[in-house]
């Protein structure tokens, strides 16, 4: 029985969001008896909704709404008003992962303390550790299916992954194997198996991957004490005399705005959105928005050093086929210095259909070196290169002074500028990328850069101490005590790792923390 | 390994219905051979983009993104597409008109001859290049780099499969297939 909840009902727990973090928290508090009503910007598509074809998909899950960027990175540049490419949907943006679900490392949740004061980054030491983490990833690990973890075999290796494993092995490299995917291998948890469909950015039509869409969410509807509203486009959290948070506005697809009254309100709109949603709810009380008073929030806009590396091969490869992200080259995530850079990268095979290649292959290019990659689409493998970036105050979303959305709300800008240690883990990283499809025989290879991001991360981040961030180690804001932050947008630092498993650990562990804190009265 | 066939096929319904004579001639690639005279069928068609500026579009978006083994047809309805968003909006449509008399201008000057006219692919690349940096360019570029790519029949012949969750995914179907490495 799906629950329903009356505007005015102030014992419910509001979560703005419904991916990755939102959609496990509002599953593991409805499971402890917690009323709990989601807001989802976007719609609801299921399964039977998504379409095999990149750019209909495109349009049928993507947050489109107008964005502008600054700063010297190149999808400024690229893709002006593109900043992201998430999704806006229920489920968000784990309808589109690709499923790659690893743990940080003991070192990256220590970045300040291991890398050491590094000029122009804003480094800071999570308030959390591996140790304390590690239950958390295991429900996760279990929660998601996780390939390689509980049991669970591995998926097996496509043609894309082939390619890549053989290079790696030439290359002496060490740790390289099909992934830990939340993708099942075999039917569990009410899901398929992976049917190797490919399309993993598009939506699963098997539903072998992980999505809150499938699973945290019905599950969460079927205690009866989670009420999921699709098309609800918040705009602004209000709060009380004190200083407590007490209701949500937001708009529906016709434009009604409505208010929901709320006990407890959890922010998990991605990193954007999250921090844009803060800085929109300033009021008398607080001027620079809601718990911002360390003038953190919307600051260390993270996104990950990306960038890719596509190789040509004299035989076929066809690597659209299966799993987008097949497989996973780790040497280089360690830590050393030695290489020029601090932090680590990650190697993971991709790739991409012909209507992205063509987009994304290298933005603005034209012309026979241009089309001639593309003749030779069938015979290409692909590797998608993602590593740690560092935190700058200076890169972040901020209100755009003019420009406002239908709502009359200032749209974000986001502003970024590469570090120099993202620039020379980029170069460290299209080298070793390169030099192993060179290994096993590679006629070109292409250095891509980044797309628009989908590791969007940091904005609001976690902190020991509330001059440094706006969240505490639980998610919680310093500065108002029943507002919670519970997307990528809290995490410190970005880790080399693909940042949803540690969202849904993150999740998970605040669950457990509201309803703790709400059992003794503490909020 | 299963690999894909990628001659043309003649019957696939959807396909741009000018394209039956382009298609037969597809193995000539036409790009700067397009005569000048002569009003092509597919050209009359378009609502918004004029036949003359049509007949240099073409062999710009070839200029663009060659392909020598993809015929007219599909550069066509790439432009089709573009003269559809331009039937709704008359800027653009003044954009594209205004474009191509320019971009003959830029080739006069650089090449003594008609953008179209101009035999050398080198030399009309040399002209694009002039006019890289403008609005028209960018546009046509832009447009033309999700319209030319998001057809099916050009993914046939890049050797992509498109949609496969109908057929069962791959894992049937040569997921795993490549047999060039060893040990992999």
């Amino acid at each position: 029985m799906v629950a329903k909840f009356a505007m005015d009902d102030d014992g419910v727990v509001v979560v703005i969001g419904s991916g990755a973090g939102g959609g496990t928290l509002a599953n593991e508090l409805a499971q402890k008896g917690i009323k709990v009503v989601c807001l989802e910007a976007g719609g609801r598509h299921e399964i039977r909704d998504f379409v095999n074809d990149e750019w209909k998909s495109f349009s049928q899950i993507s947050w489109l709404d107008k964005r502008t960027t600054s700063g010297g990175w190149r999808v400024a540049k690229d893709f002006p008003n593109l900043p992201a490419w998430i999704v806006k949907a229920v489920g968000g943006s784990t309808v589109h992962w690709a499923g790659a679900s690893l743990r940080f490392q003991e070192h990256e949740f220590k970045t300040r303390t291991t890398y050491g004061a590094v000029e122009g980054a804003n480094l800071l030491d999570w308030p959390v550790t591996l140790a304390e983490m590690e239950p958390y990833y295991d429900k996760a690990e279990f929660k998601m299916g996780t390939t390689g973890t509980n049991g669970i075999p591995r998926l097996p290796g496509n043609n894309n992954y082939k390619v890549l494993a053989a290079g790696a092995k030439k290359l002496g490299y060490s740790e390289f194997h099909t992934g830990n995917m939340s993708i099942n291998s075999k039917p569990r948890d009410g899901r398929g198996a992976c049917q190797q469909i490919g399309f993993c950015f598009q939506g699963c039509k098997s539903g072998a991957k992980w999505s809150t869409l499938y699973t945290e969410i019905p599950k969460g509807e079927a205690t009866g004490n989670l009420e999921v509203r699709p098309n609800a486009q918040v705009l602004k959290i209000e709060h009380d005399a004190k200083g407590k948070v007490n209701a949500v506005l937001y708009a529906d697809n016709t434009g009604a705005m409505h208010r929901q009254k709320a006990r407890i309100v959890a922010v998990a709109g991605n990193s954007i959105e999250s921090p844009r949603l803060l800085l929109n709810s300033a009021s008398t009380m607080f001027p620079d928005g809601l718990a911002n008073s360390s003038g953190q929030v919307g600051r260390n806009y993270m996104r990950h050093m990306t960038g890719s590396v596509y190789a040509t091969f004299d035989r076929p490869v066809h690597m659209y086929r299966g799993t987008t992200m097949a497989g996973i080259i780790r040497d280089e995530s360690r830590f050393d210095p030695r290489r020029g850079f601090v932090g680590g990268y990650e190697m993971e095979t991709l790739s991409l259909g012909v209507p992205f290649m063509a987009a994304f292959l290298d933005p603005g290019a034209w012309g026979r070196d241009f089309s001639s990659a593309l003749d030779a689409y069938d015979h290409i493998a692909g590797m998608w290169l993602v590593g740690e970036d560092m935190p700058r105050e200076t890169n972040r979303v901020t209100l755009h002074a003019t420009e406002k959305d239908k709502f009359g709300l200032p749209i974000p800008n986001v502003n970024f500028d590469d570090h120099p240690n993202d620039i020379a883990m980029r170069t460290h990283a299209y080298g070793r990328g390169s030099a192993v499809y060179d290994a096993v025989g590679a006629t070109r290879t292409i250095h891509t850069p980044p797309y628009p991001s989908t590791h969007n991360l940091g904005t609001n981040r976690m902190s020991a101490n509330a001059r440094d961030g706006v969240v505490n180690k639980w998610g919680q804001a310093h500065d108002v005590k029943n507002l919670f932050v519970s997307d990528g947008s809290q995490f410190t630092s970005g880790a080399s790792e693909n940042p949803t498993l540690t969202i849904v650990a993150l999740a998970i562990r605040q669950a457990d923390y509201i309803a703790d804190q709400m059992g003794k009265r503490e909020i | 390994m299963r690999v894909l066939d990628k001659r043309t096929r003649l019957n696939r319904r959807n396909f741009l219905k000018t394209s039956a004579a382009s298609v037969a001639a597809a193995g000539a690639v036409s790009g700067g051979m397009v005569s000048i005279g002569a009003t092509p069928a597919w050209a009359e068609g378009l609502t918004a983009i004029k036949p003359d500026a049509a007949k240099t579009l073409l062999v710009m978006v070839r200029d663009l993104y060659p392909h020598d083994r993809l015929g007219d047809a599909y550069y066509e309805k790439a432009l089709a597409s573009m003269d559809q968003e331009a039937a709704k909006d008359a800027t653009l449509a003044g954009q594209l008109n205004e474009g191509a008399v320019a971009l003959d201008t830029a080739a006069r000057k650089l090449g003594n001859a008609p953008y179209a006219a101009i035999k050398a692919e080198a030399d009309r690349v040399a002209v694009l290049k002039s006019i890289e940096t403008t609005p028209f360019f960018r546009k046509v570029r832009g447009d033309m780099v999700v319209a030319l790519y998001n057809q099916p029949e050009v993914w046939a012949k890049l050797g992509y499969e498109g949609a496969s969750a109908e057929y069962g995914g791959y894992i049937h179907r040569g997921f795993d297939d490549l047999d060039w490495i060893k040990d992999a």
